[in-house]
């Protein structure tokens, strides 16, 4: 083994110790396609037998490895097979019967979050779809650890406005329903255009029909990694350097990922599925994508530049990643979640940064609109345009985009919500009130674009 | 002493610079049979004492995060950071 310079390893050591470099999540996929019963009760004993036998020593290989490279794993946690394909039933209880069962289960083995909670409805719905979606907001409000996701929209399907309608209503009435936590439910929900299989982040995880029977997919972070390397770069470099720095430190990050991520599996007995090398951003200062949007030379996160910048930081982490692993999966790039961003926060409040231009550098990034709370009394049609809007973006770009909106109960522009922990608090952002009633009354599904006919 | 059971580790010691910190940290790497290989020290601005050392653990009984604890407590109240990392993480982020 090479020697290595002073440089490197102080490099490495500050990487982790003061710019956070961490695995931000260590997420077992477990297939449940074995545990299948129409009777929700032996279906659930299944699911609790299953996710008891694959994950009881996720935690402590995870602390293992920590040990080891000194890289600190912040999360364990599951992705399971969507559960409308697990339990087919056409009854809405039994959903949230197998929920409370998953959800004790999830913390027996002590994950704080498991993923699967989730239809994929982009093309229509069956009875069971119909049933777990009716479920969600009482499952949301009633479970702690359990995420939800639907699948509206695809570039090979088109949009399912019918499903983005039923969904504003879902979302309102998880937010009503845990509206003494600021509508909490609605940060465990997210709704996706050309959903990735294989996400090891929350909300979003669940663990696609075509996997495997378990693998391990990592999530790998590090904003503040890519900000001090563009601090040491300075105001002076161009374009060009700015891309090869925040490349070069990509590929870093992602190879600690890789050999975590080969050393989990090796030692749990599965396959090593995926690397997701995300920007994920923390309420930690310093922590934060909208930060090296200013360090790039913005005043704030949501200036004129914004998506353009946005776009060469994705770019650049991407090609970093797949140079750094064969394994790259996910969603890969950045996010740009408001409540979870101090520094995004901090723009939001002062009104650099709108929905609106949330969206459209959601056009160029990893995923979508994410964690953005807007005043409770928003119209269940207007939540269901939004919704659309972004799947739009998705399905004409062939790119995953998702909304995770948080519709705060009580709350009015300007007013605050506060999840606590890694969620973060965030002002309530403005909402555009032109009605699209009737644009999205008109219900059906908007047709496949010519993207999706590539064969 | 490169042996079957080689297994290389990095050591970076950070903080106030102060009389006696390498002797302190090679006594309890010895104590435990851990091999120096390398190591490289510099004072930065006056009193920033920074440390860098590659070992060889293979012929300790010792695990890293007992190591740890065993160099923590070598060092306790000086006011100094140390971390382990087994050498396979650099090897992945430094080298292609």
């Amino acid at each position: 083994m090479a020697n290595f310079t002073s440089d490197e390893i102080i490099e490495t050591v500050g990487m982790i110790a003061s710019q956070k470099l961490d695995i931000r999540t260590v997420t077992l996929g477990v297939s449940l396609w074995d545990c299948s019963d129409p009777d929700p009760i032996r279906c659930a004993a299944k699911i609790r037998e299953k996710l008891l036998l694959s994950a009881k020593r996720l935690g402590p290989v995870a602390k293992e490895i920590e040990g080891i490279y000194g890289l600190p794993i912040v999360n364990t946690r599951l992705s399971i097979t969507p559960l409308s394909l697990v339990l087919p039933s056409t009854e809405q209880e039994a959903f949230v019967e197998v929920a409370k069962v998953v959800d004790e289960a999830a913390g027996e083995v002590g994950v704080n979050f498991v993923g699967g909670f989730s239809s994929l409805i982009h093309k229509g719905q069956t009875k069971v779809d119909e049933a777990l979606i009716s479920s969600i907001p009482e499952v949301l409000s009633t479970t702690e650890r359990l995420c939800s996701s639907v699948s509206l929209a695809s570039t090979r399907t088109g949009i399912n406005i019918d499903g983005c309608s039923k969904m504003g209503r879902i979302i309102l009435e998880t937010a009503r329903r845990t509206a003494d936590a600021d509508g909490i439910g609605c940060a465990k929900l997210v709704v996706f255009a050309n959903a990735v299989e294989d996400n090891p982040f929350m909300a979003g995880a669940f663990y696609g029909p075509g996997e495997p029977e378990r693998a391990v997919l990592v999530g790998v972070s590090g904003p503040g990694t890519v900000l001090r390397a563009l601090e040491k770069l300075g105001p002076g470099g161009c374009m060009g350097e700015v891309a090869e720095t925040i490349k070069k430190t990509a590929f870093k990050i992602t190879r600690a990922g890789e050999l975590v991520g080969k050393e989990m599996a090796k030692r749990l007995g599965v396959e090593f599925g995926i690397l997701d090398l995300s920007l994920a951003p923390t309420p930690a200062e310093g922590d934060s994508v909208a930060q090296i949007l200013e360090e790039l030379g913005l005043a704030r996160a949501g200036a004129p530049g914004s998506t353009a910048a946005l776009m060469m930081l994705n770019d650049a982490v991407k090609k970093g990643g797949a140079f750094a692993s064969s394994s790259v999966g996910g969603l890969s790039g950045a996010f740009i979640p408001v409540s979870e961003d101090a520094a995004m926060i901090r723009a939001a409040e002062e009104g650099a940064i709108t929905i609106e231009k949330l969206e459209a550098m959601t056009a160029v990034c990893s995923v979508g609109l994410d964690m953005v709370a807007v005043p409770g009394d928003v119209p269940e049609e207007t939540i269901a345009a939004i919704i659309a809007d972004e799947m739009a973006i998705g399905v004409a770009n062939n790119k995953t985009t998702a909304v995770r909106i948080i519709p705060a109960p009580g709350k009015k522009e300007g007013d605050r919500v506060s999840f606590g922990g890694l969620l973060g608090e965030a002002p309530v952002m403005p909402v555009n009130r032109v009605s699209a009633k009737g644009f999205i009354g008109r219900g059906g599904r908007i047709p496949a674009p010519l993207q999706g006919l590539r064969n | 002493m490169e042996t079957d059971k080689s297994k290389k580790i990095v050591i970076a010691v950070i903080g106030r610079d102060q009389v006696g910190i390498v002797a302190k940290v090679a006594t309890a790497l010895a104590e435990n049979q851990v091999n120096i290989e390398d190591i490289s020290q510099k004072v930065f601005s006056g009193d920033i004492f920074a440390m860098t050392l590659m070992a060889d653990i293979g012929a300790s009984t010792l695990d890293l995060p007992t190591l740890t604890q065993r160099l923590d407590s070598a060092l306790d109240g000086m006011g100094l950071k140390v971390a382990l990392h087994d050498a396979e993480l650099f090897q992945y982020m430094h080298r292609v």
